[in-house]
């Protein structure tokens, strides 16, 4: 996916990247929250009578998950205050007062970068639209650019202008403007981090930011090192009493367990493990948000939710797009790593997981590590896993590069552009569900969608002609685009004889919410400057999903070669194979 | 697409609904509420319009009823109802119906929406004008979850605003307080960072404003101050000023969209506070279709002595 790309690497190769890779990689992220609790009222509306009462439940669920954070690092979150104060003006049945932010400021290294200007950016302003942002919320960049503030300001202002989703609003930008600080210098520019912590002494007493700042690493991960030890020696994480520091970063998260763990180590060294927020823009989706509201605030899926009913899961992220021009940070990384080991295996805990005690972080966390461990590899790694490489060829209608042919790539490279992997789930509701896990680039389209497929009926009392075009029943999360659901089921086809045929029950968010979804950066953003880390995978999460991944590296790292597949396909003929051995084959998306 | 239906009823309505559903090519839309706007001819076309831009967050059914008043008295005395059907491109994302009634149907006109309502889904009451003294009382308003009406328009204001404290049922509210949400939230933020008990409070606006006079009760609901009203030149609500011991929480909005927050030893910050149109509010209301139990609050003010037990 290139916006998860580190901006810095992005900005750097932008020129060689193609017109239409940049418009796919905008509409990635696809639209997706709102202020949780409203949209999640918004949804249960046509049953307005229980969702009043589910819907108070869920704020107060998540302001426990906020104070929970705070317990922990036994650091309280908000400003010094008599203990017993509670604002008297906000009131949990005042569900019209938004979530807003308290007073805190966002630094953004590698602001320059492309993530920053497509995503970053207009997420904070698109907040602010909102009214989501505290007055006074203040934005410092960080870059290696001889700027001054108001160049800084007139480089958002256009980010915003051409990326926002919502309408540009002079009122809105001005309040935000006022606030903005650049600070130019290299990482290991000593000077530049003093001015940082200047900037940011100075933004207390002009804005009352109250001493609370996010630092968003939008850096490449050799950086992080770097600047996580600048910000400790100079100061800026030591938060003053009663406020908060907080660390952003962007996957990777390593490239192997061992790595991981280094990297961890290193970040945790300065920020505490509950204030680092690592963004994997998918859980900030809507529709990955929905799996949860589906499978527990409803009655009729989970009772089949499990081995009695499923036959197995396909969870499936495709890209239409080559590597672009991301050679230097792909080669050797592969789509295993890049997307399997966060995205796919964050989509497969939440599909899996069990009923979580309650909807905050810690519980979350719980349910997620517990699936995760219990994941178990198929013995025959050969047999069950597949990874490719795509060829040259014709892909809608232009013609494209093969990986090996494409600029900057090691034409004997065997990193992967295309896996497909076998997983199992050990434990009583999954045993013997296969979850067959694949993402790929240069494939059909852009997809990314989970299904669950059903058992067949176990008995038919129509005869097989009459059944010949029944697939089996299937429920497909489309994660992105046209978020939403389908429910795939048979029916008579009108007429005098029985025949029956799959039929398709369509939800889409496009239809019943349009327009009031966020976009992924935005809720993401907005929880971090909450404290709210139920959207964020913890470092637990990710070491135990490099343990998942890594015997399967290992494995193909000692035997044979990626197979080629034809770009603009659904992948290799060896993937089509691992899938008829078990006696099923893709869907295809 | 867009029927036309004379000297019509609800079933040959519906008929027609299923039949521009149809050819448009989707036979079925995710649409979530029914909002049903009782208006005049002259109202109508804005009305539309907002319910239409809001329908871009909500998906709805929108039946617009419009009461005729035919000049001659041969038309007067005969019943009738006309209908324009409009689904796809010309109702933004659901379907409008446009219901004219004349004579005698225009008392009955609950006779007409109950067929036309969405199965299932939760119904809405708009009154952009002329709304009922007792708005739940309303053979309309009966059929509704929540009802709509807008002090701002009506010719006195302050009178309206009394009968609707004593007419208010679970479900009603007004745009007048919607229209205090960015205004509320500001004041929630600015306490928020204050974190001090309030001691007085004043709100400035201009002479006769109903929203003015809901945050002035809502604030004496909330903080238990005697809150002054002082009358500005407007435009609608110019300031809030809470008194602390520490001193004054200002956000003051003298014009234009820009305000600003004054926080007791703390620099001035800008606030965008701008005055949102109908079709946002509009949507603002249609998010919540449960009672809105602080409207009633506000609408009490401290005379209700209603605090919230779980705060």
């Amino acid at each position: 996916m290139s916006e998860d790309l580190p901006a810095e690497t992005v900005g750097e190769t932008k020129a060689t990247k193609e017109a239409k890779e940049t418009e796919a990689a905008r509409e990635a992220a696809g639209p997706l929250h709102a202020q949780q609790a409203e949209e999640s009222r918004a949804a249960g509306a046509p049953k307005a009578g229980k969702s009043s009462r589910s819907a108070r439940a869920g704020k107060k669920s998540g302001a426990a998950g906020a104070t929970k954070g705070v317990k922990a690092d036994e650091k309280p979150v908000e400003p010094v205050a008599p203990l017993d104060w509670s604002n008297p003006l906000r009131d949990p049945q005042d569900r019209r007062l938004p979530r807003i932010a308290g007073p805190s400021g966002l630094v953004i290294f590698g602001v320059t970068g492309d993530l920053s200007r497509r995503k970053l950016m207009p997420a904070v302003y698109d907040l602010a639209n909102r009214g989501l942002l505290p007055p006074g919320f203040s934005l410092v960049g960080f870059a290696r650019r001889d700027w001054e503030n108001q160049d800084f300001a007139e480089v958002v202002h256009d980010a915003v202008k051409e990326h926002a989703r919502t309408p540009f609003r002079e009122e809105v930008w001005q309040q935000l403007a006022e606030g903005m600080r650049f600070i130019p210098g290299d990482f290991d520019d000593d000077e530049a981090f003093e001015q940082l912590r200047k900037a940011v002494q100075e933004l207390d007493t002009s804005r009352g930011t109250s001493g609370n700042y996010a630092f968003y690493l939008s850096v490449p991960p050799k950086f992080f090192p770097k600047v996580v030890q600048q910000l400790k020696k100079h100061g800026l994480t030591d938060a003053p009493e009663g406020s908060w520091r907080r660390a952003v970063i962007e996957k990777p998260f390593g490239h192997d367990l061992g790595s991981a763990r280094e990297l961890n180590a290193l970040v945790h060294e300065v920020f505490d493990p509950e204030q680092v927020f690592r963004i994997d823009h998918y859980l900030g989706k809507e529709t990955v948000q929905n799996i949860l509201a589906l499978r527990f605030a409803n009655q009729m899926y989970e009772p089949i939710w499990n081995r009695s009913y499923v036959d197995h899961v396909q969870i499936t992220m495709a890209e239409d797009i080559g590597i672009g021009g991301r050679a230097g940070y792909y080669d050797g990384i592969g789509a295993a790593r890049d997307v399997i080991q966060n995205h796919l295996l964050q989509l497969m805990a939440l599909t899996a997981m069990e009923e979580p005690a309650a909807f905050d972080a810690r519980s979350l966390l719980t349910e997620k590590l517990k699936v995760l461990r219990a994941v178990r590899l198929p013995d025959d790694l050969g047999a069950h896993t597949v990874r490719g490489q795509y060829e040259g060829g014709w892909q809608g209608g232009a013609q494209v590069p093969g990986y090996l042919e494409e600029e900057g790539i090691d034409p004997a490279s065997t990193t992967d552009t295309y896996a497909a992997i076998k997983l199992g789930i050990d434990n009583r509701r999954w045993a013997g569900v296969p979850f067959y896990l694949r993402t790929g680039k240069r494939l059909g389209r852009r997809v990314t969608e989970i299904a669950v497929v059903f058992q067949r009926a176990p008995h038919s009392p129509f005869d097989s002609t009459a059944t010949e075009e029944l697939g089996e029943n299937a429920i497909v999360i489309r994660v992105q685009p046209d978020e939403g659901m389908t429910v795939r089921f048979g029916s008579k086809v009108p007429g005098t004889s029985m025949e029956i045929r799959d039929v398709s029950m369509d939800f889409a968010y496009g239809e019943s919410f349009t327009e009031s979804s966020p976009e992924a950066y935005e809720r993401l953003i907005l929880d971090v400057l909450l404290g709210d880390a139920n959207l964020f995978p913890r470092h637990q999460e990710v070491e135990e999903s490099w343990r998942i991944l890594d015997p399967i590296e290992e494995y193909w790292s000692t035997h044979g070669k990626p197979a080629q597949y034809a770009s603009g396909g659904w992948g290799p003929r060896e993937a089509d194979e691992m899938l008829a051995r078990d006696g099923r084959s893709w869907r295809r998306p | 697409m867009r029927i036309d239906l004379t000297d019509t009823t609800a079933s040959k309505i519906n008929k027609a609904l299923v039949q521009g559903r149809r050819a448009i090519g989707t036979p079925a839309v995710g649409m979530v509420l029914t909002l049903v706007i009782v208006t005049d001819e002259e109202n109508a076309y804005d009305s539309i319009k907002a319910a239409e831009e809001a329908s871009h967050e909500h998906p709805s059914r929108t039946l617009v009823v419009i009461k005729r008043h035919p000049r001659n008295l041969r038309d007067r005395t005969r019943s009738h109802l006309d209908a324009e059907v409009r689904v796809g491109s010309e109702a933004g994302t659901g379907e409008t119906v446009v219901l004219r009634m004349y004579g005698e149907v225009s008392e009955h006109a609950d006779s007409v929406v109950l067929p036309l309502l969405l199965p299932d889904a939760p119904v809405v009451v708009w009154w952009p004008v002329d709304a009922p003294d007792d708005p739940a009382g309303d053979p309309l308003g009966a059929l509704a979850q929540r009802r709509i009406t807008d002090l701002y328009a009506v010719e006195r204001p302050m009178e309206t605003l009394e009968r609707r404290v004593r007419t208010y049922a679970p479900g009603d509210t007004d745009l007048a307080w919607t229209r205090l949400t960015l205004w509320r939230s500001m004041l929630a933020a600015a306490l928020d960072q204050a974190r001090v008990p309030v001691t007085s409070a004043t709100v400035e606006a201009e002479a006769d404003n109903p929203a003015a006079e809901l945050l002035a009760r809502w604030l004496e609901a909330r903080l238990h101050v005697t809150v002054d009203r002082v009358i500005t030149d407007g435009p609608v609500v110019t300031a809030v000023r809470l008194g602390t011991a520490n001193g004054e929480i200002v956000i003051d909005r003298p014009e234009g969209p820009i305000a600003t927050m004054t926080l007791p030893d703390q620099p001035p910050r800008s606030l965008a506070l701008k005055v949102r149109s109908t079709s946002e509010l509009i949507a603002e209301e249609l998010r919540r279709l449960d009672a809105d139990e602080m409207y009633a609050i506000a609408l009490r003010g401290e005379a209700g002595k209603e605090t919230p037990v779980h705060v």
